[in-house]
């Protein structure tokens, strides 16, 4: 089927605007079929069902959107505490000095753009794959244009109980960087890794996150996106479990022009756990969208989706939340819930949960609520002395708990909090509640 | 301590005025109760003591140990001294009761200028205070007041009053929903706070409590004023005649 001339000339401005690249080995080959998905699909465009809230204009233009330089001041980088194999990325681009060496017990790394010439490689079964599967029932053209131009990212095999997390970090140094990782992980059956990702990463920055968990094994996900306000944002993460796997991801999001996080996350096998999780704040000039697909392809499995913004001085927070269980896929427990607090009548939370059902015995429930903060528990902690800021702040950290709770490690959850009330602190609604 | 003088109340949102000169003087160690009528404006003397948004003074003081209460924000208003026991105590999922008392505690000893309390010292006193009022150890974890009883809502208003350790005590209806058993507990709870220092203005419908936590002054408030004020007799003479007889003698 021919594509509408107006997403033809988009595709064809923006690719011109991409290297060419070298069809060499077996990413060559993956990166044609990706080519051969995009042509297909096109770009997305406000029209699309599921870009209806969110403009995809400055993700799809040929060139990205300058954005400033951010320094976050005396914040600590996220992690640092954290005894973890540090990668570094640069605009994009991986960045062997400021990296640990690529090894860890129980873990095989490479880098995408040496890996990729081989004729032969496990990550041929997973690269551009769980992307491929994901594009139905809902297209996901900015993932099919990253699996077929990405030059850089990491393969990791986690064949045991990798001896400490791998953190990616993502620096955004030049102020035009476009740039577009793509990673895959694959954790191997009773296998376990957490991975951690922090940064704005580029002015531009599309990312594409490829997760297999085997039987039995254990992934979990802890990204904290960065302050930088200026940056322009799409990632996504595809992930498969196999039988009794468990996948947990967690994003911290605060500031960020736009950012589009798409979770697309498939429950292959009985007694998997599939658990995504998110807390956005957002002050002003503020768009966030979490577009999130869970499918219930086998029996007994559970699957949370719990995401919380908190919105300010004309910030939109987005939400597009499914739950797919197929026929056959009985015992399933869903639960989805999406919640915005507005601190003041500026603010909007736009909010689409769906649940599709062709099994008949299965818990499935989805709530998505609005709201201003609660001005009687705001009067009952000032009236036992708590000033109104703090009190707020606590109020606000209070909200957002339900999705801090899906980190599993305390050290990690005690810094997220930290952070967020460091810019609750920093950041204050102008208008009227 | 505190001393409330021609205090004129309206509601903020309609005009409808709920006090009407209200005089009340409460000295230091003293228990006062207020008794009355539903809608007499007793619940809306403790919450514009507390400093509630809703309500506008129009005319009046409330000066507590001659500091003016009603220019103050609510947190300067505990800061000072002055505590409110709800009625409704409010649940605040998400946050835990000990962190929420702790911060209370921290707040409250910053606002005075004072170090904050480690969180050792502070465990072992919550512990302690809790134990008296027969609060365990799965209360202080849990959310505030999520889930709780009537019973467990309103001992944990006095355990908050005991950490806080406020000069000026108001109970609001703290009776209301407890068995008989819990009266007792919460009362004793109060008694034990008692002290040369510390003043409570307790204010009910029912004499009951006032079995428990025996008053040196009762007030019958109606219709927005304080009409009549004795000694703890009162209280029976409202409980065995109601408020009828009371209120026709003012007329």
């Amino acid at each position: 089927m021919a594509l509408p001339k107006v997403k033809e000339d988009a595709l064809t401005a923006r690719l011109a605007a991409l290297p060419a690249l070298a069809g060499k080995g077996w990413l060559g080959a993956a990166r044609a079929e990706a080519q051969g998905r995009l042509a297909a699909m096109g770009l997305p465009s406000r029209r699309d069902e599921y870009w209806r809230y969110t403009d995809p204009a400055s993700l799809v233009a040929a060139e990205a959107v300058p954005a400033a330089d951010f320094h976050p001041g005396d914040e600590a980088p996220a992690f640092d505490a954290i005894d973890r194999l540090k990668l570094v990325f640069v605009d994009g681009v991986f960045d062997p000095a400021q990296s640990d060496d690529l090894a860890l017990a129980g873990v095989e790394i490479e880098r995408l753009a040496q890996a990729g010439a081989a004729d032969i490689h496990w990550a041929q079964g997973l690269y551009g794959v769980l992307e491929a599967r994901g594009q139905t029932p809902v297209q996901r053209p900015l993932a099919a244009l990253n699996s077929a131009h990405a030059t850089d990212g990491l393969l990791i095999r986690v064949t045991g109980r990798a001896a400490r997390p791998i953190a990616l970090i993502y620096a955004h140094e030049s102020k035009t960087s476009d740039a577009m990782l793509h990673h895959c992980v694959k954790v191997e059956a009773g296998a376990e890794l957490t991975l951690l990702e922090s940064g704005p990463g580029a002015a531009r920055f599309t990312k594409v996150l490829e997760v297999e968990v085997a039987e039995g094994a254990q992934f979990h996900h802890i990204r904290v996106q960065g302050r930088d306000h200026e940056r322009r944002a799409a990632t996504h993460v595809f992930a498969r479990l196999g039988a009794r796997a468990e996948f947990r991801s967690f994003t911290l999001t605060a500031n960020g022009r736009l950012t589009r996080n798409e979770a697309v996350l498939e429950l292959a096998g009985p007694d998997a756990r599939a658990h995504v999780a998110g807390a956005a704040v957002g002050d002003g000039d503020f768009h966030h969208d979490d577009t999130v697909f869970v499918t219930h392809a086998a029996a007994a499995c559970e699957s949370r989706q719990v995401f919380k913004k908190v919105l300010m001085n004309g910030a939109t927070g987005v939400f597009q939340g499914k739950i797919l269980v197929k026929p056959g896929a009985q015992k399933t427990d869903g639960y989805q819930i999406s919640q915005s607090l507005l601190l003041d009548e500026d603010s909007q939370f736009l909010a689409k949960p769906e649940l599709e059902i062709y099994a008949d015995d299965v818990k499935c429930s989805h709530g998505s609520t609005s709201g201003a903060i609660d001005e009687t528990a705001l009067f009952y902690l000032q009236s036992r002395g708590v000033p109104r800021k703090a009190a707020q702040g606590l109020l606000v950290l209070a909200f957002l708990a339900e999705a801090i709770q899906e980190i599993a490690d305390e050290t990690i959850a005690d810094d997220i909090r930290g952070r967020l009330e460091g810019w609750l602190a920093r950041h204050a609604s102008k208008g009227s509640a | 301590m505190l001393e409330i003088k021609n205090l004129h109340v309206k509601l903020e949102e309609e005009d409808k005025v709920i006090l009407k000169g209200v005089d009340l003087k409460i000295g230091p160690g003293e228990v006062h109760a207020i008794m009355g009528p539903n809608g007499s404006g007793k619940s809306t003397l403790s919450y514009v003591l507390a400093g509630r948004d809703g309500y506008e003074v129009t005319e009046g003081s409330a000066m507590l140990e001659g500091q003016e209460l009603l220019e103050m924000e609510p947190e300067e208003r505990a800061a000072a001294g002055l505590f409110l026991a709800f009625q409704y105590p409010v649940e605040i999922p998400g946050v835990g009761n000990m962190t929420f008392l702790r911060t209370a505690v921290n707040a409250q000893r910053k606002a005075r200028g004072e170090d904050e309390v480690s969180a050792a010292e502070f465990l072992k006193l919550v512990r302690e205070k809790a134990k008296t009022l027969k609060i365990d150890a799965e209360m202080l974890k849990r959310p505030v007041n999520v889930g709780f009883s009537g019973g467990e809502k309103k001992r944990n208003e006095i355990l908050q009053m005991a950490m806080l350790e406020p000069r000026m005590c108001i109970l609001d209806e703290t009776d209301s929903g407890l068995d008989v058993d819990a009266m007792k507990l919460v009362s004793d709870g109060v008694n034990a706070l008692r002290d040369a220092g510390r003043s409570f203005l307790v204010i009910t419908h029912y004499q009951r409590l006032l079995d428990h936590i025996k008053p040196d002054v009762v007030h019958i408030m109606a219709a927005g004023r304080i009409i009549k004020t004795g000694g703890p007799e009162l209280a029976l003479e409202v409980e065995t005649n109601g408020y009828a007889d009371i209120l026709s003698e003012v007329g």
